[in-house]
């Protein structure tokens, strides 16, 4: 039976990216350009699963980790002469440092009390960014001279290609030992500390394992869109936005974080027509699935295939 | 030689002090029995061993090593294991995959798990009994089974020393028995092993040697027999001896006709698997005081919290007439039935007087004073402490603010839940004689929930005998001595 489910898994995976990546072919520049955008934050969304959904820590500030990324690639390829890939992945080491400068303290923190401290670091990034518009661009953003490409074909496989390969590796490492004992970490910290398992260590590594891929997904995004500015990687309503996708996708699934990522971008889009509107029929499409689906779309799907 | 050796544990919780100055040692092969009634400070003193909870002072050494305050992982590796009374596998994952979860290494590097680790795990499933359902998910296991994949986790790590928690808790009679087989396999393999539980009944076919807690002290270690046997044991679980004229016969003449004020009728409540109570029933009259009696783990307190309606429940709660089903427990409470709680839960950061206030929230200003002034005469001490936290107080003083804060909601009928619990014999008299003023000069109908026989018979109209989810017996004082008393052991 599992073997089957496997297979089905793997066959409806292979069929999925199969089309998306023929997708260029027939769909328009606006579709891509939408497309790209949701795979950038389908890694966003699947970061912050590995330490809800895993770790059982909520996180109230990816965009603390992802603006890390974003504006330290950005700066980098400002003010160095640096090329453009060495500031990608200088930007998401700044993610990890800054990552666990946050995590060493507030992880000693007990309920809510972590999540309360990422918050206030999202608050503290947004201040620093503002009060050094000198150099940071302040609220107006920070224009990058390079860019990843000109041509939208080529963005959107940048961006399918990095988030297929980001989401492997998260997929994998939720599947393996790491992912187990993050599991059981994350259910009953006591019990597992009890079998002999330095949580701590296991939380660490799980929020760089997390900042390091949302510092990347960061810096590569505003390669793509030239420019970096609060409100598309730094700004709580990004961050809420990340959350409630990894939520509607289903918790602890991983992918169902980029699906709930690209359902969230996509239906933004499509409601654009009414205005002010779609804002609030999202959010109330999100606060449906909280009720009634709260184990996500993913996380529902494979409930009933599990027989429960 | 000594394989586990705690040297003088203590640990305070604010006013309380949970554990207090406890020795004891356990060597190779030997089963050690931990005993004491609910909040004697036996769970604590386990979680000081397994480094859970920190001791104030006092040593604990694990195979000549050292291992006083550190982590619990650090303790674990050393060659210490504990097996929780409530099992929390992950859900999602297989039997096989939750014990294979018990035997990878502490690493973040080693992403592929060992080969070796699977063919280990099964022989761990087959030891405990669970290779059939190896590639089950752990929610299509019954509660037995969970009971052994908890073991078959503290095991996989090889461990020296043994913790069990209330290893019966549960369980049928065979699976009683089929578990107490394998624990005793420890034995011949050289590991230390300590069980935890309520009463000597329970640990006694197993156990090498028994050590009692009392309010945080040992009162009594030897084999079982000389420590059941043990005067102080004997007054702690019994409350003096039963042979000893302290009843008083003022049982009301209850008109048979007359109706209940509440009825309880075969009420069933399970806990995921577990049965905890069976086709519960008893009946209350207006101005009675009846008590429930039974060991820890009878299901008083399910009981209770069903009448209180904080668990769901089969068959029917009948208060003044009407059924209860469907009511929040905060109208329970508001129509007259007061439950003050075994855990007490007080509110710790608030002062004696918030927490009073609390409860007395919906009474006029004057009625308020007029009670708190009520209270203040039936418990001084309330009164000298009413800008204390309740966290500050001592085990006794919360217990009486626990009471108080209930009594100011002005209940028709007030549950009290064990409150002798943890208490040193000196203030279970306070508790006696407050509870001899409500029952003579208030209306309040009292149903008190007593594993502590002789405090329960001092007061009770009539008794109920609660063993294993279900009555056993029902009657009156003096009847209780003659047909029940010796069973109760």
């Amino acid at each position: 039976m599992s073997k089957f489910l496997r297979s089905y898994r793997f066959w409806i995976t292979v069929v999925a990216i199969a089309f998306m990546a023929i997708l260029p072919i027939k769909a328009s520049g606006y579709i891509l350009g939408v497309l790209t955008m949701a795979y950038y934050f389908g890694v966003f969304a699947m970061s912050w699963d590995l330490l809800f959904g895993y770790a059982g820590e909520v996180n109230f500030g990816p965009t603390f980790l992802i603006g890390l990324g974003a504006y330290g690639a950005g700066m980098l390829n400002s003010y160095t002469p640096l090329p453009m890939w060495l500031c990608v992945i200088a930007g998401a080491a700044i993610a990890v440092v800054g990552g666990v400068a946050l995590a060493l303290p507030a992880l000693r923190l007990r309920g809510p009390y972590f999540g309360l401290m990422t918050l206030v670091a999202v608050l503290l990034l947004l201040q620093f960014i503002v009060i050094f518009a000198g150099s940071t661009g302040g609220e107006i953003g920070l224009a990058v001279p390079d860019v990843l490409s000109i041509s939208t074909d080529a963005n959107y496989y940048y961006a399918l290609v990095f988030m297929l390969i980001s989401g492997g590796i998260l997929f994998a490492v939720s599947r393996s030992p790491l992912g187990l004992i993050l599991q059981a970490t994350g259910q009953d910290p006591i019990a597992a500390q009890a079998m002999g398992f330095n949580i701590t260590k296991h939380k660490l590594f799980a929020f760089c394992l997390s900042a390091f891929f949302s510092g990347l997904a960061g810096a590569l995004m505003i390669f793509y869109l030239g420019t970096a500015s609060v409100n598309t990687v730094v700004d709580l309503a990004v961050a809420i936005q990340i959350i409630i996708a990894a939520v509607l996708g289903g918790r602890r699934t991983i992918i169902g974080g980029a699906l709930g990522a690209i359902f969230l971008i996509v239906a933004g889009e499509l409601l654009r027509p009414i205005g002010e509107l779609s804002n609030f029929v999202v959010a109330t499409v999100a606060l449906l699935v909280l009720l009634f689906v709260p184990d996500g779309f993913l996380g529902a799907v494979l409930k009933r295939r599990a027989g429960l | 030689m000594s394989l586990l050796k705690a040297e003088g544990l203590s640990k305070r919780f604010g006013g309380l002090v949970a554990v207090d100055k406890v020795s004891f040692s356990i060597r190779p092969g030997e089963i050690l029995g931990l005993i004491g009634p609910n909040g004697s400070g036996k769970s604590t003193t386990m979680s000081l061993v397994m480094g859970i909870v920190r001791p104030d002072s006092g040593k604990v050494l694990l195979d000549d090593v050292d291992i006083t305050g550190w982590a619990p992982h650090r303790i674990a590796k050393q060659g210490l294991s504990i097996v929780f009374q409530h099992s929390r596998p992950l859900h999602r994952q297989t039997v096989l995959e939750n014990i294979m979860l018990a035997l990878l290494p502490d690493s973040l590097v080693r992403l592929i798990a060992d080969p070796q680790v699977e063919a280990k795990a099964r022989d761990i499933a087959a030891r405990v009994g669970l290779a059939e359902v190896a590639n089950q998910l752990p929610d299509t296991l019954p509660f037995a089974d969970l009971r052994r994949l908890e073991l078959a986790k503290a095991i996989a790590r090889d461990p020296k020393v043994l913790l069990i928690d209330e290893p019966f808790a549960g369980l049928t009679a065979p699976e009683m028995h089929a578990f107490s087989d394998l624990i005793a396999t420890f034995r011949s393999e050289g590991r230390a092993v300590m069980l935890v539980d309520h009463n000597v009944k329970g640990v006694r076919a197993l156990v090498d040697r028994v050590l009692a807690m009392y309010v945080g002290q040992k009162i009594a270690e030897g084999d079982p027999d000389e420590v059941m046997s043990n005067a102080k044991v004997r007054s702690v679980y019994l409350g003096g001896s039963l042979d000893e004229p302290v009843i008083k016969t003022t049982a009301m003449a209850v008109a048979e006709s007359a109706k209940p004020l509440l009825s309880v009728q075969a009420i069933s409540v399970h806990y995921g698997k577990a049965q905890a109570l069976d086709k519960v029933g008893f009946e209350v009259h207006e101005g009675e005081f009846v008590s429930i009696v039974g060991l820890n783990g009878a299901g008083k307190t399910t009981l209770f919290n069903a009448i209180s309606g904080f668990v769901p429940y089969g068959g029917d709660i009948a208060w003044d007439g009407r059924s209860q089903h469907g009511r929040t427990p905060g109208a329970i409470a508001r129509g007259g039935i007061v439950q003050c709680p075994e855990s007490r839960e007080l509110f710790g950061d608030m002062t004696v007087a918030e927490n009073l206030g609390l409860g007395g929230q919906r009474l006029p200003k004057a009625e308020l004073e007029r009670e708190l002034a009520w209270l203040f005469e039936l418990f001084p001490v309330l009164g000298e402490r009413r800008k204390q936290t309740a966290r500050t107080l001592s085990g006794g003083e919360q217990q009486m603010l626990a009471i108080g804060r209930a009594l100011m909601m002005k209940p028709r009928l007030l549950i009290l839940d064990e409150p002798t619990l943890g208490l040193a014999p000196v203030v279970l008299d306070h508790i006696s004689q407050a509870l001899e003023v409500l029952r003579k000069e208030t209306k309040i109908t009292l149903v008190l929930g007593e594993q502590n026989v002789t405090f329960a018979l001092k007061h009770s109209d009539r008794i109920y005998l609660l063993e294993h989810g279900q009555i056993v017996w029902q009657g009156d004082a003096p009847g209780f001595i003659r047909e029940a008393g010796e069973r109760y052991l």
